[in-house]
């Protein structure tokens, strides 16, 4: 079987979590022994793991016809893509787009993040998609998030081929209900042409649902897995005597880091050996250093930063809780990760992730008083930090994508 | 002649409230009343009640035929008490035909019998204090908490005067063995051990509605007729359940309480007994005796002990109650040693299993654990308030032993000291 899928980010160079998981669940898949994945990424840099899939970068696919030697094109894109392919693709060029500034390739360049011009961006991409359709050779096309959904709307039309969506956040997940009209629009109209929607939380289904409409049939959920972790043993923690209490992502609104401060400012009252750290960016955390201030605990309460890489795990090792009050979170992959390391986990009822976890603690976002129960109950006993430990990380070894890989596949077959 | 043995269980915990970490030291009280209340009202109205009537008019309707017993621990108990006197009222009614025999077990409905065997014994003779002093008879049968038994046990039961012991049919005890026959302690063969027969104790309490099972429906007819099937020796069928089977896991619509009506008539056509445990041993010889070396249970596939003991967790809340154990006796605070009995109903620790928390109030065993073990700090604080745990326990008994004794000291002294003016009268020069 042959896919053909649309993505935005994939790894190593990803801007959040929607590039872990599309590296996930594409290696998962590829493990069937008769799949075969193109995947589409608009900006690739060369450097992305293509042992198992065939990545294609829309900046070097052309969309307007120029003629070009066969040196040239090597000369300009012959780390990316051989010459004969780029001239093999230049055939499926049926329409025009001289609309669309294009360089001396007749290729679009793509930004590739998220940029102020986005929405620009994504219906160029979807100029690149008729293009792929009208000339590549494939059996089903999967569109991630709704970046590119209109591309793989425009797929299906001229290919006549089934079109499956994935869901990984809605803009209600994004935005605490505030949508924003032109993206709902996207999403929408995506899900309404799609043959099958998939979701990555029953959370999620839910909201495509009775947010967007969809007919409970179309939607499944398919729970995102995480990857596992070779060098897991190498992350250690340093003996100490203060416990630490880790929130880790993006401050912002949908993370809910206030709840963080205030449970924090909780158990600080009752005892003083756990520091607290907030580690990540985000619009919200001048706010939340404010906070820590008002509520007399910065001595205690720490911020790191923005963490990439090898940091992210090793903080999250480090720290004896880790914890997500996620106001709303389709997924949320943190948690995962962290216990893969052996760090129990505190999360919120409202993230996706707390439905296929039993050992991890889960409260609701803003319920304070049992979030700082929980970190106090981890840190004081360690019969329920080894526990959580313990048992977290055989379960998380246990979520494997190839699994959710099982999934896809048998949706794919549905609709065909 | 076979002879069927029934026995039913009354137990309900006090369920804990909601006890947040900043409460230790601020609150000394630990309950939900509102939950304890609203389920023990359940249980009077939909078993308790509706249950004992059933029995009093089968005991009737039978001319005195029916028998069976009941453990019903101490915490039910005084729940009843305080709300439902009128189920207390009930049972003394029913133990007035004399058809009813009552058993013993540990007043909290603990596994002190596993963790402490000075505070089981306390609790077995406080058991059985209570129910002489309400139903007038002092047991002599034994049923322990989730039918908790090992040689062990069985010595100190038999120890404390108990002549029988309810056990649960175990593959891994029995063997080859026919649970249908009375059997002795595996080294003292004053101590008769009836083995509870897992298939038609099941039939009843767990399949008798199941409509996807083979037998759907059970018919007093149809049990009957099983139990007259059963190979010739094999004569004594014991039948042991919780209580709540009659009207709530099983509800009054599947039919049970007419089933149990109908039981006595069918029973009797076929020459079938009730018969109490204290007859039952009378009149059978014990077949052989069962040696178990490791506690085995009633719950689930194993009949070991993991629901209440088997993860981590479990493990340390036992722990860290238990190792106070002694302190606690030396207390004379009473609230203190009520909470004592209340923290110790075997419930708590269930509800921490992650395999099997049966009858859970908490949305995890995590949830169960924090909560149980926020109020378990604010009572051990109580308990080191009173006996500060940097004092030794056999230093504090010292002490103990001499305040206690320092009044007959005192006495014995003083008599010396009169003795010894009367010698010193005896010797002064003027006589």
């Amino acid at each position: 079987m042959k896919a053909l899928m649309f993505g935005w980010e994939f790894p190593p160079h990803i801007l959040g979590g929607l590039g872990t998981a599309s590296y996930g669940l594409t290696k998962g898949m590829a493990m069937q022994p008769d799949m075969e994945i193109t995947f589409v990424i608009p900006k690739p840099h060369g450097d992305e793991d293509q042992s198992f899939l065939k990545i294609i970068g829309a900046c070097n696919v052309p969309v307007v016809w120029k003629e070009n030697t066969k040196e040239y094109v090597q000369q300009r894109i012959g780390t990316m893509m051989h010459p004969d392919e780029y001239f093999w693709l230049r055939n499926g060029i049926k329409y025009n787009f001289n609309r669309i500034y294009t360089n001396d390739l007749g290729c679009i360049d793509f930004s590739g993040r998220y940029p102020d011009n986005l929405i620009e961006e994504i219906s160029n991409y979807e100029a690149v998609a008729s293009v792929l359709a009208h000339q590549m050779d494939f059996d089903i096309i999967h569109s991630h998030d709704w970046l590119t959904f209109p591309a793989g709307v425009f797929a299906k039309q001229i290919s006549g081929k089934p079109l499956v969506i994935h869901v990984h956040a809605t803009d209600f997940d994004r935005s605490r209900g505030q949508v924003n009209p032109t993206v709902y629009g996207i999403e929408k109209r995506g899900m309404d042409a799609a043959d099958h929607i998939m979701t990555v939380s029953d959370l999620t289904r839910k909201i495509v649902i009775e947010k967007y409409y969809q007919d409970p049939n179309k939607v499944t959920t398919v729970h995102n897995a995480v990857d596992p972790l070779p060098n897991a043993d190498t992350f250690t923690k340093t003996a100490r005597k203060e416990k630490l209490v880790t929130f880790l992502g993006r401050i912002t609104m949908q993370k809910g880091p206030e709840y963080f401060v205030e449970a924090a400012y909780r158990v600080l009252q009752k005892t003083s050996d756990v520091r607290f750290v907030m580690a990540g960016n985000g619009d919200m955390m001048n706010a939340m250093i404010d906070l820590v201030a008002k509520r007399n605990i910065a001595d205690k309460f720490h911020f790191t930063g923005f963490l990439k890489g090898r940091q992210v795990h090793e903080m999250l090792a480090e720290s004896d809780v880790y914890i997500m009050p996620s106001v709303s979170e389709p997924f949320g992959i943190s948690p995962l990760e962290a216990m893969q390391v052996g760090t129990p986990s505190i999360i919120s009822k409202q993230s996706g992730c707390a439905e296929i976890l039993t050992h991890a603690i889960k409260t609701d976002y803003w319920d304070i008083d049992a979030m700082a129960d929980a970190i106090y109950a981890i840190v004081k006993n360690p019969a329920m930090h080894k526990s959580l430990q313990e048992l977290g990380r055989e379960e998380v070894n246990n979520i494997r994508w190839q699994d959710a890989g099982l999934k896809v596949r048998s949706i794919y077959e549905s609709v065909m | 002649m076979k002879n069927i043995c029934f026995y039913f269980q009354v137990h309900q915990p006090l369920r804990l409230r909601r006890y947040r970490f900043f409460e230790i030291g601020r609150d000394h009280y630990y309950y939900d009343d509102f939950q304890t209340e609203e389920r023990l009202k359940s249980l009077v109205d939909q078993v308790y009640l509706p249950a004992n009537k059933t029995i009093s008019e089968m005991i009737r309707t039978s001319n005195g035929k029916f028998r069976c017993s009941f453990s019903i621990s101490g915490i039910i108990l005084e729940q009843l008490e305080m709300h439902a006197p009128e189920v207390i009222d009930s049972f003394k009614e029913l133990s007035k035909t004399g058809n009813i025999e009552f058993l013993a077990e540990p007043y909290a409905h603990s596994l002190s019998s596993i963790f402490d065997s000075n505070e089981f014994i306390l609790q077995v003779k406080m058991h059985s204090d209570k129910i002489e002093s309400l139903f007038g008879k002092r047991p002599t049968t034994f049923f322990n908490a989730e039918l908790i038994y090992s040689d062990e046990i069985g010595e100190l039961v038999s120890k404390m005067g108990y002549k029988i012991m309810m056990v649960d049919e175990a593959k891994h005890v029995l063997g080859w063995k026919s649970p249908n026959y009375v059997y002795t302690h595996a080294y003292i063969p004053k101590l008769k051990l009836l083995v509870r027969n897992n298939k038609f104790s099941d039939d009843i309490a767990f399949r008798f509605s199941k409509t996807n099972w083979n037998d759907y429906p059970l018919t007093a007819e149809k049990f009957v007729d099983w139990i007259e099937k059963m190979p010739e020796d094999e004569n004594v069928i014991n039948l042991g359940m919780g209580y709540e089977v009659f009207g709530l896991t099983q509800t009054i619509h599947s039919g049970i309480f007419e089933f149990l009506k109908a039981l006595p008539y069918h029973a009797m056509e076929h020459h079938l007994n009730f018969m109490l445990p204290t007859d039952l041993i009378k009149k059978n010889e014990p077949a052989g005796s069962l040696s178990v070396s490791y506690p085995m249970s009633w719950v689930g596939d194993d009949k070991d002990l993991t629901p209440w003991t088997g993860n981590d967790l479990q493990q340390e809340a036992l722990n860290k109650l238990y190792a106070v154990g002694e302190r606690v006796r030396l207390c004379s605070d009473k609230p203190l040693l009520h909470d004592w009995l209340m923290l110790q109903s075997t419930d708590h620790f269930r509800y921490m299993s992650h395999k099997d928390p049966y009858g859970s109030n908490y949305e995890s065993a995590y949830d169960a654990f924090i909560n149980y073990m926020n109020v378990l700090a604010d009572f051990l604080q109580r308990v080191d308030e009173q006996y500060p745990t940097s004092i030794e326990n056999e230093e504090l008994n010292a002490l103990l032993k001499t305040i206690n004794s320092q009044e007959e000291t005192i006495e014995l002294l003083e008599d010396e000291i009169k003795k010894l003016k009367m010698k010193a009268k005896k010797n002064s020069p003027e006589n």
